[in-house]
């Protein structure tokens, strides 16, 4: 059930630098307030857990509510420490689940 | 002539001396209002009272000091639905001292949680940015959780505008 | 003249001056005056849109690319296999449409002119209006249009079209009876409840509407329009649609395309 994704990690980074880390995913997150046209209550699906990890160790963790903005967008940092595979999962609502990853070389 | 005794009689139209219904002026400015805009439902709010209950669960009995953390949200917002947020937190982040987590809370939103993000030493900066839903003109409040198990704030008020022209896509 | 007859001539006066409304021909807006709804946004949704790391429309230009390659119908043929790269045979397309179509004898707009292609020459299911896949193709499409100057072609077959789309903009309609041109020729730039008014140029469609909270058409937006005076759209695929479009393109000829664009 993987939703599209739009990942930015720079390729290549030196050591010790502080990156800036820029995720984008497709998801409705249907907040659970809204009706349809008919008045029916329109049931809540959205992400609710977002985390990152380098090289396995987790170094971002979000806990989302229905107050994050549709397509859930997320800026964070990290040092550039080794290279090897920045990794991120989404999980939420209804069983959905996406995992996208990136490589980074660091010199 | 049937009698009729309506509960409220302030929202309904009344009869006047000779029998001609006269629209009561609540009614009609009511009815008119509805003319170009769709109908809004709005669901439950969260209260100030729901919201310091949100914050009591995440600092515990501890007060947030005000400083340290710098929310930023523009302050006039032309779409609730999808508003820019970025917060920051001043700390060396090291691994003696640093950004153990950040919760944002909206008073006037259905719920009060926004989002809570934990945060390391590796994190090299406590900044994040994201977009959020904003139900209404409200106060939001980001509360960041130092390694030292201090607590610090920082609280904007926000002003939403609605759109004129509010459709059924 | 009596008190009764004086009133009833500033009345007259006052209904006449109201229909010229509709009889007065909207001044064009200059070119040097023509404005993007991308300047009437705060700068936190203009940052939105220029950035295509942060810019939500990208997704639905993702899905779009990775549509364009993949095999597809009866044919069992991609976008691809006829148009190659989309980066450059797509160059400068979507700014030229709503364009005519010699079998059919009228424009046709993007989407249609997708759904013509897919039926045609990939023996492929239309894709219907505002779906995941019809969004996607029409973005990828769109966005190779962007920085390019809208220009619709100079063909004399689309003159008549052209004429109906410029009645329909004119026209006052819906409940509130109010014309396209009465707010977006005649008060843009000035505010309506909590938004400023928009010159309404077809700029970057199809563009993430921040009050749909995902990607949507140019009809989509017209028909919001249409509800917003509380007129009844027409359905999805409308003849009047595409004369509109084509108008509009023509009011906004010069302007760059912005597809995928963000707009409140």
């Amino acid at each position: 059930m993987a939703a599209r994704t739009l990942i930015n990690v720079p390729k290549r980074a030196k050591r010790g630098k502080i990156i800036a880390i820029k995720t984008l995913i497709s998801h409705p997150m249907e907040n659970g307030f809204r009706h349809n046209n008919i008045g029916v209550l329109i049931p809540r699906d959205i992400i609710t857990s977002f985390v990152c990890t380098y090289n396995g160790e987790e170094i971002f963790r979000a806990t989302l509510h229905p107050a994050i903005a549709a397509n859930p967008f997320f800026t964070f940092h990290t040092v550039a420490t080794d290279s090897g595979t920045i990794a991120f999962r989404w999980t939420g609502d209804n069983g959905f689940t996406t995992e996208a990853n990136a490589d980074i070389t660091v010199e | 002539m049937p009698q009729h005794t309506p509960a409220d009689t302030s929202k309904v139209a009344q009869r006047g001396p000779a029998g001609a219904i006269r629209p009561n002026r609540r009614a009609f400015l009511a009815a008119t209002a509805g003319a170009g805009m769709a109908l809004v439902v709005r669901p439950a709010r969260a209260t100030p009272t729901s919201m310091a209950v949100a914050i009591r669960r995440v600092v515990g009995d501890a007060q947030p000091t005000p400083g340290k953390v710098r929310l930023n949200l523009p302050p006039l917002v032309e779409n609730g639905n999808t508003v820019a947020m970025t917060v920051s937190v001043e700390s060396p982040m090291t691994p003696k001292d640093y950004v153990k987590a950040i919760h944002v809370f909206a008073e006037q939103n259905p719920l009060p949680n926004v989002v809570s993000v934990q945060l390391g030493p590796r994190a090299g900066t406590a900044e994040i940015s994201t977009r959020i839903r904003l139900a209404d003109t409200q106060t939001v409040i980001a509360i960041c959780e130092m390694s030292d198990g201090s607590f610090w704030s920082d609280t904007v008020n926000v002003i939403i505008t609605l759109g004129a022209c509010l459709e059924d896509s | 003249m009596s008190a009764l007859a004086s009133r009833a001539a500033m009345l007259c006066a006052l209904l006449l001056l109201l229909a010229a409304d509709g009889i007065v021909a909207h001044a064009e807006i200059p070119l040097a005056e023509k404005r993007s709804g991308y300047a009437d946004m705060s700068p936190e949704n203009r940052a939105m849109q220029d950035d295509d790391t942060v810019n939500p429309g990208m997704l639905a230009v993702l899905d779009g690319e990775a549509l364009w390659g993949a095999k597809t119908g009866a044919a069992g043929r991609s976008c691809a296999d006829c148009h190659g790269d989309a980066t450059s045979s797509m160059k400068g397309v979507a700014a030229r449409y709503p364009a005519f179509d010699a079998k059919l004898g009228r424009p046709v707009d993007l989407e249609q002119r997708i759904n013509i292609c897919r039926s045609e020459h990939q023996q492929a299911q239309p894709l219907a209006y505002e779906s995941k896949d019809m969004l996607a193709l029409s973005s990828y499409v769109g966005m190779q249009s962007r920085g390019a100057p809208i220009s619709p072609a100079d063909d004399p077959r689309l003159k008549p079209f052209l004429d109906k789309g410029r009645a329909l903009f004119t026209q006052r309609q819906g409940q509130l009876n109010l014309s396209c041109s009465q707010c977006h020729d005649d008060n843009w730039g000035k505010n309506l409840a909590g938004n400023v008014m928009p010159q309404a140029h077809p700029t970057g469609y199809p563009l993430y509407r921040l009050e749909w909270q995902s990607v949507g058409s140019l009809q989509r937006r017209l028909r919001n329009c249409m509800i917003g005076v509380r007129a009844e759209p027409y359905s999805y695929g409308a003849p009047e649609y595409v004369e509109m479009e084509l108008y509009l393109m023509m009011r906004a000829r010069g302007m760059k395309i912005e597809t995928p664009a963000v707009r409140p």
